[in-house]
């Protein structure tokens, strides 16, 4: 009770200051008048002081740092610092092996899908090995293991060499021999089984293209995400990842 | 045994012959040949010559080995072509002999005078200074500036140095006091790009300056009077370049990628020279050393520079005289560098066509400098590289590659045998042009180096760069 009149009583003060601030008159008001003006004064001062540390003012002496001859000017010069952490940032992507590629989401393909059960054995019972059902590249110096051991078989009626590549920004396709295949989003064993589904990052020959990097090395390889389906239609359509 | 004999008839570079025909053995030496041809110019000291046959191929050890080289016919006159080399020669920079500190920012620009006495740099700390040679030490500090100070300028009698800052303002020094000449001269409305002397021969009292502008124009100041004379208005975007040449033009470029043609007597353009892709960031005239020394001669320097003597008259005689002999009888060359990679050779006097476009580089141009004799042409690009060049036809010549990162400026000495490099990979690199190789790297500096200058005689190399240290370098 004692709180809440207390602060009713201090609430109504300000009214009546200012009542009587009106009613005075004499010398007595000239006297409050000249304390209260006084008063207001130095409350006004404080607020500027509050507002002027709240606000970043612009210090106009001091001369800018990063200092540049004139022909350095009007140039972007990328600061080292930004290139080293540019530099960390790939070097964590690469890692984790995230790239920014056209297709991020893909379907993942099941094993029921991609492979195919072979039964075997004299009373064909047993169920070991497995067919790839699903385009695959396999390297220039393939051979099988010895039959009768293999047990993922990659049947050569699918394996391609090539593929047609298309330059996102040129809008031109080329047919570009495969290097290998990067990363099969479904399963890391169908990446070392080299299985080509939709999605899949490939690394492709683009010395045709005649690419140069900006110390004069020319470009030999490249990714791309394949971007169909290439049990269906036969070929592996791709777009480069530049 | 008879040593095969052949008919030579020399030639000077402009084509007028010497003499007769000369029945020469096939192998006679370069010294011979040189004896024989300072006989016939009937000159009082022999002067070093360079020979060419065919216009190419240099006579280095003897003329058997060119001939045989280029395959000519022994039976006809063979036209061998001669070069007087300067008598000179300035030896290459070895050592650091002392680093001064004293700017507490980067060093923006530096510059020796036309003698090679005073050093004046300026820096990011808006203070321009004057540095003692002979002792290596502090002479002056300049405050003048409000921001930093992006070029410097000396006038060609080295009385005056005019320094411009990134708000626009320009004012005059005196080196002997470091005080403040006259008033700060302002009137531009952006930053100070390029300040530029008239030269020496067109009048001795080294009253008038020109300087470039981000806001597009240039203007023309009365040093004397301290205002502003001209104001030459065309160009659409940032100045980059402004040059006074010999004959009274005024050889402008931007960033709109042209280079305009002025008149300096009464302000009006001449020429637009057209041709560039990106922004024309530098220029450089055939005759800009023999216009930076005025009548400073290199030959006649001594190991302690001094101030020029002579009366007035005196000076432009000499400075005429100089600018004459350098110029010969074509007129200014001037060559451009862009931000299209390319360079232009323009004989902007007479032509609105350039004379040869040369390509090569694979980054933008930052700087080109016709060498101190006019017959090469020097070219730093972000490229790492800095490419030769033929001054008088623009041919490509070589490549001097060693840095590992853009180059920023460059400095040929005043012989016009050596080149000094600054890059931002924070080394200096001296190139020998007759070998086309690395004379003698000079690392030191902790970080990019942003200025480079060689002093007219040939003495003294001077850098500074972003450490904020101002090195010097002798043999």
């Amino acid at each position: 009770d004692h709180h809440e009149r207390k602060r009713k009583k201090e609430s109504r003060e300000a009214h009546e200051r200012s009542h009587k601030a009106k009613k005075m008159i004499g010398l007595k008001a000239k006297l409050y008048h000249k304390q209260r003006h006084a008063e207001k004064i130095q409350m006004k001062k404080t607020i500027k002081m509050h507002e002027q540390r709240k606000t970043k003012q612009k210090n106009d002496d001091k001369t800018p740092e990063g200092a540049v001859p004139a022909y350095l000017l009007d140039r972007e010069g990328q600061s080292r610092a930004k290139v080293l952490s540019n530099m960390i940032k790939q070097k964590r992507k690469e890692k984790a092996g995230k790239w920014e590629v056209p297709l991020p989401k893909v379907r993942a393909q099941g094993e029921t899908e991609v492979l195919k059960v072979i039964r075997t054995g004299k009373r064909q019972k047993k169920a070991w090995k497995r067919m790839v059902t699903k385009v695959c590249f396999v390297g220039d110096g393939f051979t099988r293991k010895p039959p009768k051991y293999e047990r993922f078989i990659r049947p050569t009626g699918l394996r391609f060499k090539k593929a047609h590549v298309t330059h996102p920004e040129l809008k031109a396709t080329f047919c570009l021999p495969i290097l290998g295949v990067k990363k099969n989003p479904s399963s890391p064993l169908y990446t070392s089984l080299g299985v080509i589904t939709k999605g899949t990052v490939i690394e492709v020959n683009v010395s045709e293209l005649g690419l140069v990097t900006q110390g004069g090395k020319v470009i030999w390889g490249k990714y791309a995400q394949v971007t169909n389906n290439p049990e269906n239609d036969g070929c592996i359509n791709a777009v480069l990842l530049v | 045994m008879d040593v095969e004999r052949l008919l030579i008839q020399f030639q000077d570079e402009n084509g007028e012959i010497l003499g007769s025909p000369f029945d020469v053995p096939l192998d006679i030496t370069q010294d011979k040949l040189q004896l024989v041809c300072n006989a016939l110019l009937q000159k009082e000291e022999p002067v070093p010559l360079a020979f060419f046959v065919q216009g190419e191929m240099e006579v280095v050890s003897s003329l058997g080995t060119c001939v045989k080289a280029l395959g000519v016919e022994t039976e006809q006159v063979l036209p061998v072509v001669y070069q007087p080399q300067a008598l000179f020669r300035v030896r290459a920079v070895t050592r650091c002999t002392s680093t001064l500190q004293g700017h507490t920012e980067a060093v923006i620009s530096v510059a020796f005078s036309p003698t090679g006495k005073y050093l004046a740099s300026g820096s990011g700390d808006t203070t321009v200074r004057f540095w003692d040679l002979t002792t290596e030490t502090p002479h002056h500090t300049s405050r003048g500036h409000t921001h930093w100070v992006l070029s410097i300028a000396w006038s060609p009698d080295g009385k005056k140095l005019a320094s411009g800052c990134k708000n626009s303002q320009i004012c005059l020094w005196d080196p002997v006091t470091g005080a403040q000449i006259g008033r700060t001269l302002t009137g531009h409305t952006k930053w100070i790009t390029w300040l530029c002397w008239e030269p020496l021969h067109l009048n001795p009292e080294c009253r008038y300056l020109a300087s470039s502008s981000k806001d597009g124009s240039i203007r023309i100041w009365d040093t004397v009077l301290g205002r502003c004379e001209k104001i030459l208005t065309g160009h659409t975007q940032s100045v980059t370049c402004v040059k006074w040449g010999g004959d009274g033009l005024l050889y402008t470029s931007s960033q709109d990628r042209t280079v305009k043609v002025w008149r300096a007597k009464d302000g009006v353009q001449c020429r637009t020279l057209q041709g560039h892709a990106h922004w024309v960031n530098t220029l450089a005239l055939s005759t800009d050393h023999v216009l930076r020394t005025g009548a400073f001669e290199p030959a006649n320097a001594t190991v302690n520079p001094q101030d020029l003597t002579g009366s007035l008259e005196e000076l432009k005689e000499k400075a005429l005289e100089r600018y004459n002999k350098v110029r010969g009888s074509a007129p200014e060359r001037l060559v451009s560098g862009s931000d299209d990679f390319t360079l232009f050779l323009w004989n902007p006097a007479q032509d609105k066509k350039p004379l040869a476009r040369m390509t090569g580089h694979s980054a933008l141009v930052n700087e080109v400098l016709f060498s101190p004799d006019t017959r090469l042409l020097a070219s730093a690009s972000f490229d790492k590289s800095v490419k030769i060049w033929d001054g008088r036809t623009g041919k490509y010549l070589m490549s001097l590659r060693g840095h590992v990162a853009s180059v920023y400026q460059i400095a040929w000495s005043a012989d016009s045998r050596l080149l000094v490099s600054g890059s931002s990979d924070s080394t200096l690199k001296v190139w020998d042009i007759k070998s086309g190789k690395l004379n003698m790297d000079l690392p030191g500096h902790a970080d990019e180096v942003y200025a480079v200058d060689w002093s007219p005689d040939g003495q003294r190399v001077a850098s500074g760069g972003k450490d904020k240290c101002l090195r010097i370098w002798r043999r």
